[in-house]
């Protein structure tokens, strides 16, 4: 069982495991098409692996449109199915394969043990529900709980997200709260059921800077005292080298590179995560024009052949334009180990990357 | 608190509403042809007839004396009598107005009680049967003249099948036909204002998280999106029973029945300067309080609203 093989090799069960998800959105037919239209599909995820540790932060980093929130939907199983269609793949929660489950037994995982927080929280609350009661009727739905009980227990869970006012907090509507507080009530809400995996898309984007760093605290207290894993979304990778245990770089639907955080931040090996990193803004380069990486992300509909990023990329050569670069397991250097080598490597050890160029050719910035 | 003091600036509101209505209506009456003394004298009455009629209703005075004597004795209440019957204004529309209400009432009771669970159903089941029916039904609705509904209606449920009265007044029975008649005209807007409402409010960000966080899909459409979605229905049902408390005239005359509508067009007919101004303030007070009433039950869903 290739489930058994992995917790094998890392030795702890992998809280979340997806393998190959491949995804398409069919988008009707085209009307201009000679035959009466050919079918338009996108493409958003083109066989995604990803392995998260239990009570692990696992930022996915990439640049808008690269199939991070399709992913993050995916997990917790809000994919609108039509116009979404699960080509192939499994996301393996707790050892357990989420795709093709059924409605209601996915129903009762999310929130429950897969939880999420959205980015931005005065249009993620309900306007006209009391605070409180968005918060409690989770608790009695998930935990059996009853009103007076749930609403005990949703006191704590304020204290727990320091949002100070107790009954009061629980009685004010979204509107009456600041942006800060409403971002509280949102994490709130998805810890209030214990679960193991909080799923974060940008949950500080949409918030100021200086509320953003305590938000980012408090998730991290909150992920050490609850003992949940954290795949955190986002496309600022300062934020993310604050946060992260483990990163993965997402590029039009595929991961191309992936390693502990300070692995990838000090030795990145596909060329799309050096640009990346040498996009951070930097202190001490100041007054310098910022790095950018030209052009865009190609969109889910036309996804170049070969390496999705050869258009971008200052190393492609011939075979990029035509082969799908392989991931492979990397250890010291550029040097890619064989197959039953790379089978051996526990998760944290693990550094993957897709590239053809790795230890052919470099880049120098 | 809040709501008292909110009470009394709509009170303000309105007096300034009403009198605005009332001077406006009061000169236009005066202004547009007709003399209420021709009307009574009849076509072949003297000169002196005449202008002893005129002096007697007051109308041979100067326009400005008529208005501040009148402005004075609505003041204290006093709307006085109907020209055409002899009877105290006040008492001509307290006559008439609970047929009125009640024919409004049931009008949007009926309306709302079919637009809003099939408006509902048709934005949850989009391009189902369900919704073509909604649309074909609110498209038909709309293009159905109140006229024409309440004549088939009579026609089928009254003539062919005599299962209610023909014309009349006296019990519930009476009220049935002109009612649906009425309610059946209003779910035709509620009903797309209720699909639209609740689609858009289904779009929203608030309906992922509701379904992020496992609630059933029951909960997430009716406990989440349709509390959302019924604000702009409220307000619209509150203007059309405002509206149809001034009166149904088609209705009430297709189904002869002694309402508001009839008794104003009776008025203008007349050119009983008494009576319509007491209309008009009449039907200005009533929906005015019908909009206070509202506005308040609009505060308590929404909660984004405060009352100021």
């Amino acid at each position: 069982m290739a489930t058994k093989e992995t917790t094998a090799a890392t030795g702890k069960q992998a809280l979340l495991e997806i393998r190959g998800l491949d995804i398409v959105f069919e988008l009707g037919r085209d009307s201009a098409g000679p035959n009466g239209g050919s079918r338009v599909s996108a493409h958003p995820l083109r066989g995604i692996d990803l392995t998260m540790a239990s009570g692990e932060v696992h930022s996915l980093v990439g640049e808008s449109g690269s199939g991070k929130t399709v992913t993050a939907t995916s997990v917790i199983g809000l994919l609108p199915m039509p116009p979404a269609r699960i080509l192939g793949g499994e996301i393996l929660f707790e050892g357990r394969n989420l795709v093709g489950l059924p409605e209601s037994e996915r129903r009762k995982i999310r929130g429950r043990e897969i939880a999420m927080v959205f980015q931005e929280p005065a249009k993620y609350l309900n306007p006209a529900l009391r605070v409180g009661e968005q918060i409690i009727e989770m608790l009695i739905l998930h935990m059996d709980l009853t009103r007076k009980q749930a609403e005990a227990r949703a006191l704590e869970i304020l204290e727990l997200v320091e949002l100070q006012g107790g009954r009061r907090i629980l009685r004010s509507y979204p509107h009456e709260l600041s942006g800060g507080m409403k971002q509280r009530v949102m994490i709130a809400m998805a810890i209030s059921c214990d679960p193991d995996l909080l799923i974060a898309d940008e949950p500080t984007t949409a918030l100021d800077v200086t509320l953003q760093l305590q938000i980012l605290r408090l998730i991290l207290e909150l992920k050490a005292r609850l003992d949940m894993g954290i795949l955190f979304i986002s496309h600022d990778l300062g934020v993310v080298h604050d946060i992260s245990e483990r990163v993965s770089v997402i590029y039009a639907g595929k991961i191309v590179e992936s390693a502990r955080k300070e692995r990838l931040f000090a030795n990145p090996l596909h060329p799309y995560t050096l640009l990346l990193l040498a996009s951070i803004p930097e202190a001490s380069r100041r007054g310098k024009p910022l790095r950018a990486i030209p052009g865009s992300v190609p969109d889910a509909e036309h996804i170049p052949p070969g390496c999705a990023f050869h258009p971008r990329c200052p190393l492609a050569e011939d075979i990029c334009r035509t082969q799908v670069p392989p991931s492979l397991e990397y250890r010291e250097g550029t040097q890619a180990l064989p197959p039953a080598e790379a089978r051996t490597v526990t998760l944290d050890e693990s550094h993957t990357a897709a590239c053809h160029m790795i230890g052919k050719k470099w880049l120098s910035l | 608190m809040e709501i008292l003091s909110f009470a009394l600036r709509r009170i303000g509101r309105l007096i300034v509403t009403v009198f605005l209505i009332s001077t406006i209506i009061f000169f236009v009456i005066r202004i547009i042809p007709g003399d209420p003394a021709l009307v009574i004298a009849g076509m072949d009455a003297s000169a002196e007839d005449i202008a002893a009629i005129r002096a007697k209703i007051g109308t041979d005075r100067p326009i400005m004396v008529q208005y501040f004597d009148w402005l004075w004795r609505v003041l204290r209440f006093d709307f006085g009598t109907s020209l055409t019957s002899g009877q105290p204004v006040t008492q001509l529309i307290l006559e008439r107005f609970p047929l009125t209400l009640s024919l409004a009432l049931l009008g949007i009771v009926i309306g709302i009680v079919i637009a809003v669970p099939l408006g509902i159903l048709s934005a949850v089941r989009r391009w189902s049967g369900w919704d073509y029916f909604g649309m074909a039904f609110s498209q038909i609705g709309m293009a159905i003249p109140s006229f024409w509904l309440g004549i088939l209606l009579l026609l089928l449920l009254a003539v062919r099948v005599r299962l209610f009265p023909l014309f009349g007044v006296g019990s519930f029975r009476h009220l049935v036909l002109p009612s649906v008649a009425l309610g059946l005209a209003r779910a035709a807007i509620l009903l797309r204002l209720t699909r639209a409402s609740m689609i858009e409010e289904l779009s929203k960000e608030y309906v992922i998280t509701a379904r992020s966080k496992g609630l059933t899909e029951r909960m997430v459409k009716y406990k989440h999106a349709l509390r959302n979605g019924l604000l702009p229905v409220v307000t619209i049902a509150g203007i059309q029973l405002g509206y149809m408390l001034g009166g149904a005239i088609i209705i009430e005359q297709v189904f002869s029945l002694p309402g508001l509508g009839r008794l104003f067009l009776f008025g203008v007919y007349q050119r009983d300067f008494p009576l319509i101004q007491g209309g008009v303030i009449f039907v200005a007070l009533v929906f005015s309080l019908i909009n206070f009433l509202v506005d308040i039950l609009y505060s308590v869903l929404n909660p984004r609203i405060r009352i100021r």
